[in-house]
């Protein structure tokens, strides 16, 4: 808002004039995702319904549910993928959401990984890398960008975190299901996003690959908010902070693992009807 | 800036250098061999070549927006008879007074139809700047609404194909109107000189030739540019997965609207050639089946290869040629049955085909390690 | 030719007063038709005029037409017609056959120009007193702007005696059209009072001269009133017959897409050769005029289903040979099947000849159904309308009510899941190709009828045939017919304005234009597994 006391101000420039990577995201609350009052229905099915959620900046949270939860739906709703019908999803106190298409919200500072892995097979794994990295994405600056040194670098860090340095010029369509996941976290790391939505990260994985994915997962917490919507309960138990259980489009219940765990709603929802 | 083009592309630097070669050849062995002689090139000759060359130009585009995009365009067809139909409208203007009815300001078609002054949208078309202008501008625009419209709603897929088509089939039926100022279904012909040279000459024919060999380099060098850099990744990456692409930050439409419009305009200027060598313009180039087989050509060559495109088309036109020559009949039998055999038996094209020899080897090495 | 107007009827007013004269009426008649008098003979024809018979009928035309004679011996008059030296005849009055005569045993009788006319008035009039009243309906409405006062003044005899209310209000039409040129402007009124709203374009002029200066003042309002009227009217019909021609239009539109939507919906297959289906049903069509060339009225019925069978075999052998191989690659199929169709079309013109081909329309087909003087509906379209309709019902049912038909809808919802349940999608493709296919041959029947059978039939629809399909959403029976009969009306609804061509390009624009807005056409598959 420019107010006659704005045009006063010396010392300071015009709200608009200064434009950081993430469009100033406004985490002051210490909240970096507001959900309220949402709503969606698919031909009369309501797949969300009234939902609240508030992510506090850093965490690290689980979102657990029975298929059909709602837990993809919401995913696609904070992306842009989906609009929803009524309710509310804010970035940070000042950026609505639900004004922006997918680039725009990838743009914003928010990465997704999918359920199914969804790399770029006919591409190398240093060019799938190479294609998620943050930075200028217009048209133009990709038909005269060069990569630096810098970049090289940053990519190939990436990829020894995910183990892939070995496969780098390979086509990813020769990964296996689980290197494929890891290349598909390495290109949202290489994204710089402020929020990272994990959907099923560890689906198809052995113990040792569920493991490594956890240590990462951890680890990015902190400089970044992490969501991940898993089905396993033994990896959630091993990253989560806070779990918020979602069942017919609602929040059922929201705490710590024991918490969750204990919650009578919760069992019968699992493990009744 | 070419060498750094072609550092890897050493089919490339092949091609490059037998069409110089060829160009060489036929200019000279036009030109200064005479007639009679074993390695005389005739002028029928090098016209040939020059329409076979401005049709590999316009494969290559529509490579570039189906094999490295994944938009398959059955309508560009369209934005190389409007290229061709603007060089039409300045030959056509150049006439003059030397018309059949004399008239120094309206065409012939214009006096017959009892037209007493020129349109306004064939003013300025007597200049061949504004021509030239026009040549890319008109493809161009037509292109950048077109897929203005149609990316931004995301329309793909077969839906997309057959817009286009739509839209070439649309054009066909109103360019073959006398009302609309074109000539109606004649199209424009009679022309007689291209900026004061005379088009039966035989050193404008070999210098139409050389220009066609020159615009194809060009739009081949552009094209490889644009596919070796990220943009051509960008490209590859949405026509494998458009939706992940998105979700990357890319907004796609704007790269699909700029390479869809690039492909056009390249395609306007093989059409703008390929009129002054054969002589004509008329509605019927923009009939669906025009558009349709420039894809074969690309298809039978082998897509996102550029140069398969090239030799799809030159291979394909060579046997139209002396098929509709030597057995009419059998022609479009023939080329029905390639439409066939190519996405059926070598869906990867004849390039395509010698490239999976490569494929098998990283696995290999991997393996191996 | 007054003359011999006021002779006619002067002796039909009189004979109406006496008819008593009536029994006696025609044998005056005969004894004065064989006098060589023309006089005698116009009066004779007065008094035969009188009997409103059909023998009379019959022998008057005889007369006129010079094929009247009598036998010199019993003035028994017969009808002769030359054979050769000798004459046929037969008995005027009984009709008996009378065999071969020698010319000299007759006499004919003659007449001349003002008899004929005479004569033709009178037949014509016969008509007004005929038994059927659509017989004399016609002949008063010829009397609409050529009746002489006599004339009318007879018509209001005659209307004391009508009883059909189609007839009565004919005359009243009549006479109040006479009555538009009345010097009292009272009876004008009342004569464009009872003209209005009606359609004939005599009545039109009429009233368009009545509404210019020089006229009374009310008359004028009322006459102007009465041509907007009238002019509303005509508009209307007009509207109603681009109306029925623009659902004629959709409804072969929806019947050559039908096929098409159904390979596409269930097999996301788009067959670029559905055009030369649609054609061999046509070419079909001719073989088997060929076939039956003295049955033309059944032909049509047996086309239809041997269309079918041949559009479905062809579909069939494309499918198992070509199609199959490239599954899931919907751009490949498309260049394919483009491929087919240019095979089939130089198949046609090497097997037939390039030239168009000539299919009859059977005699039921053809004329038209005329609702009025300004809307006349062809019997063709309509037929090919309802036939449309029928097939859809048809398909409806299949695709509800049979076995086959659940396996389609179930493959084209969610192909795994069927295929999971036990469904053999391999057979049910096949079937439904072949279903899609022959449904195009069909509609190829169909526009045999109203359209030149050649090889590039199958061209000229092909593109209408995406566009309707596209624009319909894809894989619903309601959505093609619904965006055929639109596109259809929309067409035609341009065309006045702007020309077959422009029409057909805006409505070209239209369609890509809407399906930004709605990509996947009016009706799509719903569901996630529609993506």
């Amino acid at each position: 808002m420019i107010t006659l006391e704005s045009f006063k101000r010396r010392d300071q420039v015009f709200k608009f004039l200064t434009d950081n990577d993430h469009h100033g995201i406004d985490t002051s609350k210490g909240d970096i995702l507001y959900i309220e009052d949402l709503s969606v229905s698919f031909d009369g099915f309501k797949a969300i319904d009234n939902l609240n959620l508030y992510l506090r900046e850093g965490e690290l949270r689980c979102i657990i549910g029975p298929n059909g939860a709602g837990k993809t739906t919401l995913m696609d709703i904070i992306t842009g993928k989906t609009r929803p019908n009524s309710g509310s999803v804010y970035l940070g106190q000042n950026i609505n959401l639900l004004e922006y298409n997918e680039s725009e919200i990838a743009q914003l500072g928010i990465g997704r990984k999918f359920q199914k892995p969804t790399v770029f097979e006919q591409h190398t794994v240093f060019e799938n890398l190479e294609l998620s990295m943050a930075g200028n994405k217009r048209v133009w600056h990709t038909l005269t960008a060069q990569l630096s040194g810098e970049d090289i670098d940053r990519i190939d860090e990436i990829l020894l975190l995910a183990g892939l340095i070995e496969m780098k010029q390979l086509p990813a369509a020769l990964l296996s299901h689980g290197q494929k996941q890891w290349l598909e976290i390495a290109m949202l790391v290489m994204q710089k996003p402020r929020l990272l939505l994990v959907d099923e990260p560890v689906s198809g994985m052995t113990h040792q690959e569920m493991e490594k994915t956890a240590e990462l997962l951890n680890s990015l917490a902190g400089e970044h908010t992490v969501v991940v919507v898993e089905h396993d309960i033994d990896f959630v138990r091993s990253i989560a902070s806070q779990v918020t259980v979602l069942h017919q489009g609602r929040v059922l219940a929201e705490g710590s693992m024991e918490q969750v765990q204990s919650n009578p709603a919760v069992v019968e929802v699992y493990l009744g009807e | 800036m070419i060498r750094k083009i072609l550092n890897n592309d050493l089919h490339g630097k092949i091609f490059l250098s037998l069409l110089f070669i060829l160009t060489l050849y036929v200019a000279l062995a036009n030109l200064l061999i005479p007639p009679d002689h074993l390695l005389h090139v005739s002028t029928y000759t090098v016209t040939l070549l020059g329409k076979y060359l401005t049709y590999a130009l316009l494969a290559i585009a529509v490579d570039l927006v189906w094999g490295y995009l994944g938009i398959l365009s059955l309508g560009h067809g369209a934005f190389f008879a409007l290229g061709g139909y603007v060089m039409g409208m300045y030959l056509m203007r150049q006439v003059g007074d030397r018309g059949v009815y004399g008239n120094p300001l309206l065409a012939d078609f214009m006096v017959f139809l009892n037209w007493d002054s020129l349109p306004w949208f064939w003013l300025g078309f007597d200049q061949f700047w504004f021509a030239a202008i026009m040549i890319i501008l008109v493809p161009g625009t037509l292109a950048f609404v077109f897929g203005w419209f149609a990316f931004r709603s995301r329309v793909t897929g077969v839906y997309l194909s057959i817009m286009t088509q739509a839209m070439t089939y649309a054009l066909m039926l109103a360019f073959f109107r006398n009302e609309m100022g074109f000539g109606g279904n004649n199209g424009l012909t009679d022309f007689k000189d291209l900026l004061g040279f005379s088009l039966q000459s035989n050193s404008v024919r070999v210098g139409l030739f050389v220009s066609s060999a020159l615009a194809l380099a060009l739009g081949y060098l552009c094209c490889r540019y644009i596919v070796n850099s990220k943009l051509g990744r960008v490209s590859i990456a949405v026509r494998d997965s458009e939706t992940r692409v998105r979700f990357l930050g890319y907004q796609v439409d704007h790269f699909k609207l700029w390479i869809f419009t690039f492909s056009a305009v390249l395609a306007g200027i093989a059409g703008a050639l390929y009129v002054p060598q054969v002589g004509i313009i008329n509605p019927s180039e923009f009939s669906p089946i025009n558009s349709i087989e420039i894809v074969v050509w690309v298809a039978l060559g082998g897509r996102a290869t550029l140069l398969g495109a090239i030799l799809g088309a030159l291979i394909v036109n060579y046997a139209k040629t002396y098929f509709t020559g030597a057995f009419p009949e059998i022609w479009l039998f023939a080329l029905g049955g390639l439409f066939i055999a190519v996405t059926l038996l070598a869906p990867r094209g004849i390039l395509g085909f010698f490239q999976k020899q490569d494929q098998q080897n990283p696995l290999k090495e991997v393996a191996e390690k | 030719m007054y003359v011999i107007f006021i002779r006619s009827f002067v002796f039909l007013l009189l004979l109406f007063n006496l008819n008593q004269s009536i029994a006696n009426g025609p044998e005056q008649a005969f004894k004065l038709l064989t006098s060589s008098s023309f006089d005698d003979k116009s009066i004779a024809i007065g008094l035969l005029a009188q009997t409103a018979d059909a023998t009379s009928y019959s022998l008057l035309n005889a007369m006129a037409q010079g094929y009247l004679y009598y036998v010199k011996k019993n003035n028994r008059f017969v009808l002769a017609k030359k054979q050769g030296i000798k004459f046929h005849m037969t008995d005027a009055l009984t009709g008996e056959d009378l065999g071969l005569v020698s010319k000299r045993k007759v006499k004919k009788v003659s007449v001349n120009n003002k008899l004929r006319g005479q004569i033709s008035t009178v037949i014509s009039n016969f008509k007004l007193f005929h038994a059927d009243a659509s017989i004399r309906l016609i002949a008063v409405e010829k009397l609409m702007a050529n009746a002489s006062p006599k004339m009318l003044a007879q018509l209001q005899t005659i209307r004391l005696k009508e009883s059909d209310p189609d007839v009565l209000d004919a005359i009243d039409i009549v006479t109040a059209f006479s009555q538009l040129e009345s010097a009292n402007p009272k009876h004008q009124l009342s004569a464009i009072e009872i003209l209005d709203g009606h359609l004939n374009p005599s009545v039109l002029i009429q009233l368009k001269k009545m509404s210019s200066p020089g006229n009374n003042a009310s008359v004028r309002l009322a006459a102007k009133k009465s041509v907007s009227n009238i002019d509303s009217k005509v508009s209307i019909f007009g509207h109603l017959e681009t109306l029925f021609f623009g659902l004629s239009l959709g409804s072969i539109l929806a019947l050559a897409a039908i096929g098409l939507a159904i390979t596409f919906g269930v097999m996301g297959v788009i067959n670029m050769a559905h055009g030369e289906l649609i054609m061999i049903g046509a070419y079909t069509t001719y073989v088997i005029q060929l076939l039956m060339p003295n049955h033309i009225g059944a032909s049509l019925l047996v086309a239809i289903p041997a269309a079918f069978l041949v559009s479905a075999l062809v579909g069939i052998i494309i499918e198992r040979c070509v199609i199959r191989f490239l599954y899931g690659r919907p751009l490949e199929t498309l260049l394919a099947t483009f491929g087919i169709s240019l095979f089939l079309q130089q198949a046609v013109r090497s097997i037939f000849s390039p030239l168009n081909r000539p299919v009859v329309s059977p005699e039921w087909m053809s004329g038209s159904l005329q609702i009025n003087s300004l809307l006349s509906i062809t019997y063709n379209r309509l037929y090919i309308f309802f036939f449309c309709l029928a097939i859809f019902a048809l398909l409806y049912l299949i695709m509800t009510k049979t076995s086959l038909g659940l396996h389609v809808r179930a493959i084209s919802q969610n192909r795994p899941m069927a295929r999971a349940m036990g469904v053999r999608s391999q057979w049910v493709d096949v079937m439904t190709f072949g279903l899609g296919s022959g449904i195009a041959g069909v509609a190829g029947v169909a526009l045999s009828q109203i359209t030149n059978v050649g090889p590039n039939l199958g061209q000229a629809y092909i593109v209408d045939s995406f566009m309707v399909v596209v624009f319909g959403g894809v894989g619903n029976l309601w959505g093609t017919l619904i965006s055929g009969l639109t596109l259809g009306i929309v067409g035609k609804f341009l065309e006045p304005e702007t020309g077959a061509v422009l029409a057909k390009v805006l409505v070209l624009l239209f369609i890509i234009l809407y399906i930004q807005k709605r990509p996947r056409g009016m009706f799509p598959q719903k569901g996630r597994a529609a993506e």
